[in-house]
């Protein structure tokens, strides 16, 4: 193809996004489209993946059967968020198992809220929601991204993190209604997990790389500062109403910009989570990497049973033919 | 308690379902593939969702204040009446399907009894969990047979876990006192009428699988009296451990 019938076709690709027109797996796409939605899909992918394992911590010590059921639903419900994005990814030609690989030796990042660890029961609460509110926040708007089976996928995982979210500020709030040291509980979790879920909605504008391209594709609608400021405008009242304090000395209500004002985030935290040295980075690693080594012989296993039953299927068929 | 061999019963039951729901709730996000981990909590799913019928109806028998959780989470070890199969450690991944394949084949069979229980919560228990557990029992066979039939590593695994598994097969059987009343009621199942049919499914799909019969007659018991392995006491110490801290807190 001549560079000028490839500019060709990129412009009719942007035309055909800025119409809102989805774009399907066997459309010609340009390869940056392709690798950006790889990378951002199987982020997406992991971070589901991971993030079953700090609330996985608690699954045999909830504190009630109906909890516990809950529980046992939602963080299976993530491993189905996990399952259909990769399914997603591998319509943009690349396999699953390439995915793991590239999670398992480091190359592909996760969201980094996962690297904290939960330490009581209360943090089943501040996750599901303070992180789930701010992955819906993140979320929401990729139920109309460009690629087809990325905004299909999105609008099926909104609606469940949203069910998600409301699980998790109902466990806040029967804390917060409860005895002294259920209150205590939960605003200690509020004060751990208050910061970390600032920082998840990404680095701030001026840092962020990939934004410009990402608008354009519609990856991304709005800016991680403003992600952020509504997620702060969300949660505070919600925090209000159940009587728990934000743990920033420095926010307040802003009347002139209808929004409220907040404390400076520790970056360099940030950073240092990202770049692999958090409380959990290599508990979360090693916890990963195990199960997938601990299970390499039954997946082999799988592949040979497979194997054999397709052969005894061909050899009764050939049989039935002759 | 008026009806205590009823509540018994109940608990004999559902305190299966429980520790086996709560071993299979331990490897959420640990397994091998996200298909069978999301099976897996499936199960589990199913087997808390079982559990708090039969202890919601057992506490309406109790008669007291006791609620669904005070009996999943506030009794003493002596006083779990599982038996010793689903307390079984969650060794490796023969061991968790081998486990589930000689609960699942017994769990069927109970509850299509339990079906014409003349007790009409406890038939109609059963007869919603029937489709649920016919589900496990297709989930936990297909995977005896792939780890069997498999590659000669899965298939010295899956006889291993089998062969370690197999001591705890026929307590399944046993019947205690309270058993024998409920069931000269008609309220319970006959476990023992259970016995042959249970030993022609596993043998078949065992062999289907490649996999040797055990051989062994040697069989421990204990768990329906209440004597656990030494395993149960480090599960209760999870599954107990905010209602025993926390005492007298709602959730």
């Amino acid at each position: 193809m001549s560079e000028e019938q490839i500019k060709d076709l990129e412009a009719q690709f942007e035309a055909r996004i800025a119409r809102d027109e989805k774009i399907e797996p066997k459309d010609w796409m340009p390869e940056k489209y392709r690798k950006t939605h790889i990378r951002q899909m199987s982020q997406h992918a992991h971070s589901e993946i991971i993030g079953m394992l700090p609330e996985g911590n608690w699954i045999t010590r909830a504190p009630s059967l109906r909890r516990k059921v809950a529980l046992l639903a939602k963080v299976q419900d993530e491993a189905g968020h996990g399952l259909y994005l990769y399914s997603a990814c591998e319509t943009l030609g690349v396999s699953r198992d390439e995915l793991y690989e590239q999670l398992h030796t480091g190359k592909a990042k996760y969201s980094s809220i996962f690297n904290y660890p939960t330490v009581t029961w209360a943090d089943m609460g501040a996750i599901g929601w303070l992180v789930d509110g701010a992955a819906i926040i993140n979320q929401v708007p990729l139920c109309s991204t460009s690629y087809g089976p990325y905004a299909r996928a999105m609008i099926r995982v909104c609606k469940e993190e949203s069910f998600h979210q409301r699980q998790g500020f109902e466990i806040m709030m029967k804390l917060a209604q409860g005895t002294p040291e259920q209150k205590e509980m939960a605003q200690d979790a509020l004060n751990r997990w208050w910061w970390p879920s600032l920082m998840m909605l990404g680095p701030t504008d001026a840092e962020s790389v990939h934004t410009e391209q990402s608008m354009k594709w519609k990856l991304k609608r709005k800016s991680n500062d403003d992600l952020r400021q509504q997620f702060i405008d969300q949660t505070v009242p919600q925090a209000d109403l159940i009587g728990l304090t934000i743990p920033d000395p420095d926010l307040k209500w802003n009347e002139e910009r209808q929004s409220y004002d907040f404390g400076e985030i520790d970056w360099d935290e940030f950073w240092q989570v990202v770049k692999g040295h958090g409380p959990c980075n290599k508990e979360r690693m090693n916890a990963r990497v195990g199960a997938w080594n601990r299970g390499e012989w039954v997946r082999d296993a799988a592949m040979a049973y497979a194997e054999k039953q397709q052969k005894r299927k061909r050899t009764s068929l050939k049989k039935e033919v002759s | 308690m008026k009806n205590e061999n009823l509540y018994k019963y109940i608990l004999g039951i559902a305190d299966n379902s429980l520790i086996l729901g709560q071993r299979l709730g331990a490897l959420t996000g640990h397994g091998p593939s996200l298909e069978t981990d999301i099976a897996c909590t499936n199960i589990s799913l199913d087997l808390f969702g079982q559990v708090r019928s039969y202890y919601q109806y057992a506490a309406k028998i109790k008669g007291d204040d006791s609620t669904e959780d005070d009996i999943a989470f506030l009794r003493r070890e002596r006083e779990y009446l599982n038996v010793l199969l689903v307390e079984q450690p969650n060794t490796d991944f023969a061991y968790t399907i081998g486990r589930q394949f000689l609960f699942d084949v017994y769990h069927l069979l109970f509850l299509t009894e339990l079906q014409k229980s003349h007790d009409v919560t406890l038939s109609a228990i059963a007869i919603k969990s029937i489709k649920e557990v016919s589900y496990h029992q297709r989930f936990s066979s297909d995977w005896i047979k792939r780890l069997g039939d498999g590659t000669e590593e899965s298939r010295i695994k899956m006889q291993d876990a089998i062969n370690g598994l197999w001591t705890y097969t026929d307590e399944l059987f046993h019947q205690t006192d309270a058993d024998k009343a409920v069931v000269e009621e008609k309220i319970g199942v006959d476990v023992t009428t259970l016995k042959d049919k249970y030993y022609d499914t596993v043998n078949a799909i065992l062999t289907e699988a490649t996999l040797d019969v055990p051989e062994s007659k040697w069989f421990q018991k204990g768990g329906k009296k209440g004597i656990h392995t030494e395993h149960m006491g480090y599960l209760l110490s999870d599954l107990q451990y905010m209602q025993r801290t926390y005492p007298n807190m709602e959730w």
